[in-house]
């Protein structure tokens, strides 16, 4: 792949549910190896363009290019050849419930490698090891804390060493040491493999940390797209509002802010586990 | 008459969710058969040991509880055939009509419902369940044809054990009625088993196989079909696996009726 074509593009997007239309006039790219964060309220639509990304989601108007590919219009087989290119971490970790999570990872190399069950061994621990969870390949991802889910979900979403990477809330639910050594092994992976990275995250330290440029939605349109800097200094008083809303709240209302924190916490910390009980 | 126009909507909303939701079936089936024969052209076959997985699952395990059955519906056929045939002072053929009713209708029924109780539940209840935790999506972005990956192999599995569970519950069920009949009517268990191969044709044992295959499809396509339908959590497996038993035996009891009349008329 040239370093010229943007890892993603996107073109006037809009979407809708129903009647409702979700995303506006979406349009932004991704540079090759660059970390992309997507910020924005609670409603504002990332997990729909995240999905949309994905190519689970059937835009109403608008263009997807992922890695120079018009997902939309590409075939069965090419779509599959590009799917083995990415990797995706979903918020969830949906893991595979039946298997056990050194089963999870190898998956996507059964399905898409020649390599025989040595090798396929070898890399799956070699990825555990990545994410610190070596040792834990033949638990159940039942048997599996929220954290260690995430990152067994991290695991796998790299195992194919692909070019482009979606996280959706990657920290959210970890302690901060873990949460901060998945941002460093983003960046890490970035650094290593030049992997174009993709975020989807509610935590702004870990964005500072990490984005190169920052995409921030509001009710489903693109309010600003630019570097982290430029997103700091931003005269455009929406932003500031978005950014510094949190801490004004936190030094107005105190209590309040810490209930919304517990009450997220708690809501991330519960999300894997809701979804196991679903079983 | 405004009640009986809500009605009718009702009515019409309902006939029309009911017909997509009889071709979504129609197309999962045709697509799990495409990736069944397709499959390795597109670069996904159809692994053989999830099949195998699935074969053991549906069949292996089902193996005791289908023997149970059978030996009780061959005995129970065996002591209705005799007590009916006593008022012609008949019991003398009540071979005849044991034989042909275990291999044409009792045991790919009795098999087909069992199974969907068994198998087409966990199905419905396993693709509900990663339905919700979006371990489906997953799937698909990794690259994994969904279909090819979980409907494919059951319905393969379905396709070849019920035929052959089948025959097992053929076997079992006239062995038991050949037990009691030839202890009641004092004749020989080998008297019996020849007229039994005498009486059988080749068209019974198929007749009843061929159908025990159609369930076999039955089963997996509406547990697959109810599974892929779950909304609303945990409660919402739990509705539809219940839904796709209901569903599964319906569908095989109707069919058999349709089979019947078609093929033996
Ligand atoms: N499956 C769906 N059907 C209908 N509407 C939906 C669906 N999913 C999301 N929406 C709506 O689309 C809008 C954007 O939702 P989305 O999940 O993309 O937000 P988000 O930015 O990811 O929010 P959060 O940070 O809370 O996850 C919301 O108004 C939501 O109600
Ligand atoms: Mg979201």
């Amino acid at each position: 792949m040239s370093s010229a074509t943007p890892s993603i593009e996107v073109i006037n997007l809009n979407t809708h549910y129903g009647d409702r239309q979700v995303l506006r006039n979406v349009s932004l790219s991704v540079n090759p190896g660059e970390i992309f964060v997507i910020m924005g309220g609670s409603g504002s639509g990332k997990t729909t363009l995240l999905n949309h990304l994905l190519g689970l989601l059937r835009p109403t108007t608008g263009t997807i290019r992922i890695l120079g590919k018009d997902i939309n219009t590409l075939s069965a087989l090419e779509l599959q050849d590009l799917r083995t290119r990415m990797g995706v971490a979903f918020q969830s970790g949906a893991l595979f419930s039946s298997m056990s999570v050194g089963d999870n990872i190898a998956l996507p190399l059964r399905e898409h490698s020649d390599l025989d069950e040595t090798t396929i061994g070898i890399v799956t621990r070699l990825k555990l090891e990545v994410v610190s969870l070596a040792g834990f390949e033949d638990l159940m991802p039942a048997e599996l804390s929220g954290g260690m889910i995430k990152r067994a979900a991290f695991a796998r979403a790299i195992v194919m060493d692909p070019k482009l990477l979606f996280c959706d809330e990657p920290s959210a639910g970890l302690d901060p040491v873990v949460a901060s050594s998945i941002d460093d092994l983003i960046l890490r992976l970035r650094d290593a493999m030049g992997m174009s990275i993709v975020v989807v995250t509610h935590d702004l330290d870990s964005t500072f940390k990490i984005a190169d440029r920052i995409c921030v939605l509001d009710k489903g349109e693109v309010l600003a797209l630019d570097s982290v800097d430029a997103i700091r200094n931003s005269p455009n008083e929406r932003i500031q509002n978005l950014l510094n809303r949190r801490t004004e709240e936190a030094e107005v209302d105190p209590d309040a802010y810490l209930r919304r924190l517990l009450g997220e916490k708690e809501k991330h910390a519960n999300q894997p586990t809701q979804g196991r009980t679903g079983l | 008459m405004n009640a009986f126009l809500n009605w009718l909507e009702r009515l019409g909303r309902k006939a029309a969710s009911g017909v997509a939701e009889f071709g979504f079936a129609a197309t999962l089936f045709g697509q799990a058969l495409y990736w069944l024969v397709l499959g390795r052209w597109r670069r996904q076959p159809v692994r053989m040991p999830s099949v195998a997985a699935q074969a053991m699952d549906i069949g292996i395990a089902a193996l005791p509880i289908i023997t149970v059955l059978s030996t009780t519906i061959g005995l129970m056929l065996a002591i209705q055939g005799i007590y009916t045939l006593k008022t012609f002072g008949a019991e003398s053929r009540v071979t005849l009509g044991v034989a042909l009713s275990i291999v044409r209708e009792f045991s790919p029924l009795i098999t087909g419902i069992l199974v969907a109780g068994r198998s087409g539940s966990a199905l419905a209840a396993r693709l509900g369940t990663m339905r919700i935790n979006q371990e489906i999506d997953s799937l698909t972005v990794m690259g994994i044809n969904p279909v090819r990956f979980l409907v494919s192999p059951p319905l393969m599995a379905m396709m070849v054990l019920m035929p052959l569970l089948t025959l097992w519950a053929d076997l079992v069920g006239l062995f038991a009625a050949g037990l009691y009949i030839s202890i009641e009517l004092q004749g020989s268990l080998a008297a019996y088993a020849d007229e039994v191969v005498t009486i059988l044709k080749l068209n019974d044992m198929l007749h009843g196989l061929a159908k025990a295959a159609i369930f076999g499809v039955l089963v997996t396509i509406v547990g697959v079909v109810n599974g892929a339908s779950v909304s609303g959590g945990a409660e919402g497996v739990g509705r539809m696996t219940t839904r796709s038993v209901v569903h599964a035996i319906s569908a095989i009891v109707i069919t058999d009726m349709i089979f019947v009349f078609l093929v033996t008329r």
